[in-house]
């Protein structure tokens, strides 16, 4: 029966199922034992499953990542948490040079069947090191698969499926939508891990986005539907691999594109967006593909992390700069497109 | 919930090491008599002798490969063979070994191809055996970073019941990285077991040990983290093995990890492409030639009657073979294919590599 859940209990539940399916998986990381981790998400797990299967490790994320590779390398299937993003670049190190490579490196006799999970991204109010959006690190290393759910349906099915995956997965997770509820029936199933999903058809642009600003799309298409535009708003779910044909699908309707995250611009991973769309679908584009992202700077204190984060305004002014035919009106659509 | 309690509230603080390397056997051959450790018997210094003559013919050989340009690049383990072949010996066949890439003499001594040995220096792949077969993992360039790996894997065997240990062969160097303190740290907090062999060849590349640590010796770091260290002569095979092979013994029962360092010295270069010229004291390599770990055992086994001339004979014509085997099958042409790089990228090939692949079979087809 649907209930109304949040993300951070769905991705609960989905660690909770794992651990109860299958014996090989453990789950740990810092403070994820009896606290259940500094966002909830390991609740209960410590009390339920034991020491053995959900515990409190040393501090330091090399380790944590570095010692989840040699129980994967055993057959165990490991899903460790770096409490916050930036904090987890201790284990960048491990993550780029053995997680990504190890089934490469050997051919594929050794792999590694394990999960990192990082909370990610702003809007918070968390001071300095607890609002960082790291995605960009991670799709640049071949070898990994980088998943960030938008919903608690996603949640759940995301996780449970990276778990259950042969490949190391990079499990990112929008901590400003650990509390969004959705009423869902959870065991779930939703849209297989690769693939990207047009959570709202429309017919005059498509919104990129993931994550976080899922959410925030959607809210952006509502608010563009209101002034005459209808806005088809693709979340990604999986950054990668990346899902060519249902982005480049969708971006073939509407002739036009905005990707939007919160991570700066600069390098980022609207870029690589932007680019794969020009190179897939220029004769199909009536304009540029724009970007709304965080600003090319340093991750901005509490007080000032509305400047920095893509907001409904920022979004609406992107669909004015794609250099329509007409002024397009509340009027509707057709003669927006001229 | 229970109580928390302080770690120096309930552990007992281990010895410290002796400042002196334990020997049982000195440069001249002779047995110490020293007690600290079990000395093992004539049969397995036999052995320790015959893998390091075979061991050394090996490593010359590879180094040959080098210079010709068949290897990339060669690190030669000239000198520390008493690490290589005590600690490879030392291994339960259920134990695993977590090697660096200058290792090689180890890895042959465990048993794996040493053609597939050489793979990852020889530019063909990055490794190249089943890590599953002989039980060892890949060789590891980063410093220090498949240390964590051990622990873990380490912890999954002790928790499933296995009586096995991991075994991991670092450097001097490596001991300044933060993945060491990372691995000796959880190896103790959850007790895993695994042993830490640091091969102490004095330099890291060209910076001394004394530019690395402030620590009376490197096995002393093992005591801040709660394990035992042990500083063991590392150009004497039989403290070497005995002191790995009791320290795995000892974890395999549920002791705990332990951290030895060996002391020993890097004959060679760095690597082919290395100039010890620039920084080192040929005295030094003077010095060191007189504690060789192969003339050393020997001269004890020949004293003793264990081994002669036709002993001594015949351990180097296996070496002969073992080069002319490795040299025969490395001018074979290579079977390289491009198509093979987007193969175990992922468990499965997605979209964006199959197009890569169709791309380049294109451009470098038949045509």
């Amino acid at each position: 029966m649907a209930e109304s859940t949040t993300l951070g209990k769905a991705l609960n539940r989905a660690l909770h199922d794992a651990l109860a399916e299958d014996p090989s998986v453990v789950v740990y990381g810092e403070d994820v034992g009896p606290l259940g981790g500094v966002f909830r998400v390991t609740d209960g797990l410590t009390a339920e499953f034991g020491e053995d299967r959900c515990f409190d490790s040393p501090l330091a994320e090399s380790g944590i990542v570095g010692t989840a590779v040699g129980m994967a390398m055993y057959g165990l299937r490991p899903v460790v948490e770096m409490q916050f993003d930036a904090f987890g670049l201790p284990a960048f190190e491990q993550v780029v040079s053995h997680v990504a490579k190890m089934r490469n490196r050997t051919r594929g006799r050794l792999e590694l069947p394990m999960v990192i999970r990082v909370p990610y991204g702003g809007g918070i109010g968390g001071v300095e090191h607890h609002s960082d959006s790291s995605e960009a690190y991670y799709t640049h290393t071949p070898g990994l698969r980088v998943v960030t759910p938008a919903t608690p349906s996603d949640g759940y099915s995301l996780l449970r499926e990276a778990i259950g995956s042969p490949d190391p997965v990079v499990f990112l997770e929008p901590k400003r939508r650990y509390w969004a509820a959705e009423e869902t029936a959870l065991p779930v199933r939703t849209e297989p891990m690769d693939r990207a999903v047009v959570r709202r058809a429309g017919r005059d642009a498509t919104l990129i986005a993931y994550g976080p600003m899922t959410a925030t799309a959607l809210e952006a298409a509502d608010a563009a539907a209101g002034e005459g535009l209808s806005v088809e708003v693709v979340d990604l779910r999986t950054l990668s691999p990346f899902d060519d044909a249902t982005v480049a699908a969708s971006v073939r309707r509407t002739g036009r594109a905005v990707v939007v995250h919160e991570a700066s611009a600069f390098g980022g991973y609207g870029a690589e967006v932007a680019a794969r769309l020009t190179e897939q679908c220029f004769h199909h584009l009536e304009a540029p593909v724009l970007r709304v992202c965080g600003l090319d700077v340093p991750y901005p204190p509490p007080k000032l992390e509305e400047y920095h984060l893509p907001g409904v305004d920022r979004i609406l002014d992107a669909f004015d700069r794609l250099q329509w035919e007409r002024e397009w009106t509340s009027t509707g659509p057709a003669e927006v497109r001229g | 919930m229970k109580p928390s309690r302080t770690a120096h509230a309930t552990a007992q603080a281990p010895p410290l090491p002796s400042a002196e390397p334990i020997a049982l056997v000195d440069r001249t051959g002779r047995r110490t008599g020293q007690s600290a450790l079990a000395g093992p018997d004539q049969d397995v210094l036999t052995e320790l002798l015959r893998g390091m003559v075979v061991g050394r013919r090996f490593d010359r050989q590879a180094g040959a490969l080098a210079r010709q340009g068949r290897l990339a690049v060669y690190p030669s383990s000239r000198g520390q063979e008493a690490c290589q072949v005590g600690a490879a010996l030392a291994l339960g066949g259920r134990d695993w070994l977590f090697p660096t890439y200058r290792d090689s003499v180890a890895l042959v001594t465990r048993g794996v191809d040493p053609v597939e040995v050489l793979t990852l220096l020889r530019g063909n792949w990055h490794s190249g055996y089943d890590p599953h077969r002989h039980r060892c993992a890949p060789q590891c360039t980063p410093l220090a970073t498949s240390a964590p790996h051990a622990v873990g894997l380490a912890w999954a065997a002790r928790r499933a019941g296995e009586e096995a240990a991991a075994l991991v062969l670092m450097g001097d160097g490596a001991t300044s990285e933060g993945d060491a303190h990372e691995a000796f740290n959880f190896a103790a907090v959850w007790r895993a077991p695994v042993v830490f062999l640091v091969q102490n060849n004095q330099w890291a590349i060209s910076v001394p040990v004394h530019k690395q640590s402030a620590a009376p010796t490197l096995a002393h770091k093992a005591v801040g983290y709660g394990m035992p260290g042990l500083h063991v002569d590392g150009n004497d095979a039989a403290a070497v093995y005995a002191a790995v092979g009791g320290a795995l013994q000892a974890a395999r029962a549920g002791a705990g990890p332990a951290l030895i360092e060996a002391r020993t010295y890097r004959m060679d270069p760095h690597t082919n492409s290395d100039d010890p010229g620039r920084y080192r004291d040929p005295a030094d390599d003077r010095y060191w030639a007189e504690r060789d770990p192969v003339d050393r055992l020997e001269a004890l086994l020949r004293a003793e009657g264990a081994v002669d001339d036709a002993a001594m004979e015949r351990f180097a014509a296996e070496g002969e073979r073992l080069a002319a085997r490795v040299r025969e099958r490395m001018a074979a042409e290579d079977d390289l294919s491009p198509g093979d790089l987007f193969e175990h990228v992922y468990a499965s090939v997605p979209e964006h590599l199959r197009r890569q692949r169709e791309d380049l079979s294109a451009a470098f087809g038949e045509d």
